[in-house]
Order: structure tokens, then sequence, then C-alpha cells
């Protein structure tokens, strides 16, 4: 069977030049621990310097300026947490959006729980932040100000660089989770005026298990988390990851030589994903900014069906996707994102996200389409909600009482 | 993390559609929670003699409904009542834990559309 993946943001494969570096420091002299003095110990921290001057020079940072994790929920984790204990002296209020990934929301939400305020600040219909909201949360107590640059589920850049200008002007400190950005369009700090930030090494073809976290110098932050050795110049105790390092730096290295000519090629698969599901099918609404997205995104919501149904019946077809249905994630929540973003949940309900990669072509988005088209008709057919329908039924609930949505 | 039958139920649903002439007709869910299941049923002498179905939701809440329907059918409206959701889940050998809650409603709709047929008997 033809398999399609459009999930690369979910993860990505890793590139095989990344690979084979990779395999390279775990084998022959080079599986050495990077703090010992010995040759083999030399080979592997140099190898480590080396992948953090990559990373650096892809976001225009420092070298000593990046720290490695093991991931983006960590950087997230390690970069909220450390400026706000870091930072209690001077106040102890955070602002963030509504529409953050959960490595973000829920860091701030438990922050929220141990004596800070927290404002999470509302996004329009495309998710978008608005650079006024975050001016008129500022207090003479905010200590920090987190805000995605690119949204995952539905695609949006957010306006990091006008922020940034914002909280350079008021002496705050800036995070910015840029999982979903790095390697996709230009993220270089600099410009974004971020004093912190996120990256992750498997949504750029790079291994899971790695990423890292740059701190601006001067920036006044400590690691609050992680106790042990001194590792990082003290920002992340335990042995470094080194493989993993060596991939996340190949893999930076590759997606800014890159970027150029796979955006161009992404961008114009993306608009022909979207003009033709947009007008081939009724019922179905682009999710996200219909231009300030990811080159790769594209999202909807399709009505009268739910998310998880044709999720299912693509992947019986090849055709791996994903979406911010409740019933995929685990819970049974609707996308958070496009709840904020006042799709109502039984619209939200219905959401696909299509997420194109490097070894994509027109004849996946075209195979995607020929057999999207059967699939909705199907599920359409079998719901009970059609346009005459409509939603009549909103009133009535089964009382699961599991649901927050649930009204019983 | 779905079982065959439920996958196979998903794929190839027994029994979908309406009965437009329905002496029973039960609706149980509501979109806003993401599930939607409505069923018809034809009586003659206490025997359900034919029984459609419709649902908006996921995998499970599809394959529940069309197996409901197959438990149902040709059964006595008193065995009928006695189906539960469990015993749905388990004749599609289980349901993720999930799913257990939220998309299985099948037996509720059926027993729904028991009680508007009974209702709709009263002089």
């Amino acid at each position: 069977m033809r398999r399609v993946y459009f999930d690369h943001s979910a993860t990505t494969p890793v590139h095989p030049q990344v690979a084979e570096e990779m395999y390279r420091f775990l084998i022959d002299h080079n599986f050495g621990n990077p703090t010992s003095l010995h040759y083999f110990g030399r080979i592997a921290h140099q190898a480590v310097e080396e992948a953090r001057e990559k990373v650096a020079r892809a976001i225009g940072a420092d070298p000593r300026e990046i720290v490695f994790t093991s991931g983006g929920t960590e950087s997230d984790n390690m970069a909220i947490h450390g400026i706000a204990y870091t930072n209690r002296d001077r106040g102890n209020h955070i602002i963030t959006s509504a529409v953050e990934h959960h490595a973000v929301l829920n860091t701030v939400k438990a922050l929220g729980k141990q004596g800070f305020t927290i404002t999470i600040l509302p996004v329009d219909q495309y998710g978008m932040v608005s650079v006024d909201d975050v001016a008129n949360a500022i207090t003479d107590k905010t200590i920090l100000i987190t805000i995605m640059h690119a949204n995952n589920e539905v695609g949006t850049i957010m306006p990091i660089a006008e922020i940034g200008k914002l909280t350079r002007e008021r002496g705050i400190i800036f995070h910015t989770d840029a999982v979903q950005s790095f390697g996709k369009i230009p993220v270089r700090v600099d410009e974004l005026g971020v004093d912190l930030l996120s990256l992750s090494g498997h949504k750029i073809y790079g291994p899971k298990g790695i990423g890292a976290l740059y701190i601006r110098k001067g920036t006044r932050w400590k690691q609050t988390l992680f106790h042990g050795g001194a590792q990082e110049r003290l920002r992340r105790a335990g042995t470094e990851n080194v493989p993993g390092i060596v991939g996340l730096g190949k893999a930076a290295e590759l997606a800014v030589e890159n970027m150029a000519a796979e955006n161009e090629k992404l961008r114009a698969l993306r608009d022909k994903l979207i003009r033709e599901v947009t007008g081939r099918f009724k019922h179905v609404k682009l999710t996200g900014h219909p231009a300030i997205r990811l080159p790769n995104h594209a999202s909807f919501c399709f009505e009268y069906i739910e998310g998880e149904s044709m999720l299912l019946s693509l992947d019986m077809k090849g055709v791996a996707a994903s979406s911010g249905s409740a019933c995929t994630s685990g819970s049974l929540e609707p996308s958070h994102v496009l709840l904020a973003m006042g799709i109502p949940p039984e619209v939200a309900h219905g959401s696909i996200r299509l997420t194109l990669g490097r070894d994509n072509t027109e004849e996946d988005v075209d195979y995607f389409l020929e057999v999207m088209e059967p699939i909705v008709e199907r599920l359409r057919s079998i719901s009970p909600l059609s346009e005459e329908t409509g939603y009549d039924d909103l009133d009535r609930c089964n009382g699961c009482r599991i649901s927050h949505t649930c009204r019983a | 993390m779905y079982s065959e039958k439920v996958m196979d139920h998903f794929a190839n649903p027994r029994n979908v559609g309406e009965i437009p002439d329905a002496d029973g007709v039960g609706e149980v869910g509501n979109p806003v929670c993401g599930d939607i299941m409505k069923i018809y049923i034809k009586v003659k002498d206490d025997v359900i003699t034919d029984i459609k179905f419709k649902t908006f939701g996921c995998g499970a809440a599809i394959a529940t409904s069309s197996m409901i329907t197959e438990m149902a059918k040709g059964k006595k409206l008193e065995e009928a009542l006695k189906l539960s959701n469990r015993q749905v889940a388990e004749a599609l050998d289980g349901l993720p834990p999930q799913k257990m809650h939220c998309s299985n409603l099948a037996a509720d709709a059926l027993h729904a559309a028991i009680a508007d047929y009974r209702t709709k008997q009263r002089p």
C-alpha cells in the first residue's frame, strides 16, 4: 500500500546524514564521556562543542548561550521554572497564551499553584496573540512572558519580534517555544528579541530525546529542576547525550542550509492542499491564519464528522495525519487551541492536521485528495448530523460528566 | 489501539441508515462531547424486526453502534433491554479504557429507542 506521511509536526524521520553522524559517536573511539580528561573524553567533548556551535549559528546566538536538554518539554520547563524561581525577589507575575503547547501551559499553571500569579492571554480567530493584549497584561510584578513562536496545531506564527521589542523596553524576560518554527522559518534570537528559546531535534529530521535551550547572556536564570553534576556549565546536570547532541547539531545545520529551497517546495504543496480541500469539500474550514502560518502546515475542521474517524479511515488508506480531536489525544476534550480560537466544541471535534515534510511530493497531495473524498462522504453518510440538522441537539447531553464541556 | 473487531465494524458498519417509518427512535450523546448516536427500530409482536443507526463520533462510537444493531436484531424487547454497554464492548473484544465511557453509549441509544416505542404505544 502507498504510504504518505503527513504528520511532520508530530515527528520527522532522521535525515540519513544525521543518522550517519550519530552512528559514528556510538562506536570506535568516539563513545567517550565528554567530562573525562582522557583521549576518549576529549573526542566526545569536541563533538559536543562543535554541535553547540552549529546550533548557535542556526539561531544567531553565541555557543555559550546554548544548553542541551532532553527535548522541547524539558527546555520549556527549565526556562519557565528557572526564570520564575530566580526572579521571585522581583515579582511573581507570568504571562502566557491560551494556545501554548502543554509543556508551557502546564508548567505555568503549576507555578500558579506555587504562589505565582498567571495571566493566560486569549487569541483571535486565527490563534494569534495580540501585542496590545500582551502590553496591557504587564504589571510591575511581571517577571516572565512566554509565548510560542508558531502554533503546533494550527500553524499560526505569532508576532514574536513585536512582543520582543515590547519586553525589551519594559525590561521583562521573554521566552519563546520555537519547537515548531525552528528549521522551518528563520529563527534569529536577536531579531526576535527573546531571552530564552526552546528547540527540539526530532521536529527537524534529528533524533528524539534531544533539544536545546537558548539562554541569552546576562539573563537572570538558574537551573532549578535538575540537581547533579556540573555538566553544561552547571546549567544541565547529567552525562551529555553525545550521539543526540551531534545529531541535533547536524540537523540544525542541514535545516538552515536547505530552508529556502525546502520552504518554496512545501509552501506550494501546502497551498495546493488548502486550495483543493477548501474547494472540493463542503462544510470545511481552514484553521489558523490563512497567510501567517508555517510553510508546511495545513489544518482544517470538517463539520458533521469526528476527527478520529477521519484519521482511522486515512490510516487504512496509508495516509498518516493527526487531529486536535479529543479522542486521539487520549483525553475527551477537543483541542484547547481550537476552543481558544472560538471554534465551537462540536466543530473542533472534526479537526485534522496535515503537516508536510521533505519527502512529500505533489503525488502525495493528489493521493490524499483522492482517498479523502470517499472518506468524508462515507463518514457523513453515517453521521446523523448534516447541513439540515445542524447541531440542534446541543442542549441535550447524556451526562457523561467526564468531559469539561459536559453540561450535566 | 483498537481490536480487529472494532476496526471491522468501523470499516464495514452493519445496518447504517434511517428507518423513515420507525416505531421507535433513540438518541444519546451530544456533539459537544464528540459523540451522538441515533437508533431506529421496527417492532412486531414485541420483537425488533429491523434496526438502523446513524452516528457522529470516533471509531469506537461507530463500531459500538454497528455492534448493538447486530446484537439487538431479532431480539424480544425484554431481552434487548438487558443488553448493556459493557456487553457491546465485550462483543467487540474490548475497547481502550478511555473509550469505555465516552463512546460506549450504543446500548443506551437502543434502550432510548425502545422507551420511545413504548411511549408511542400508549393510548
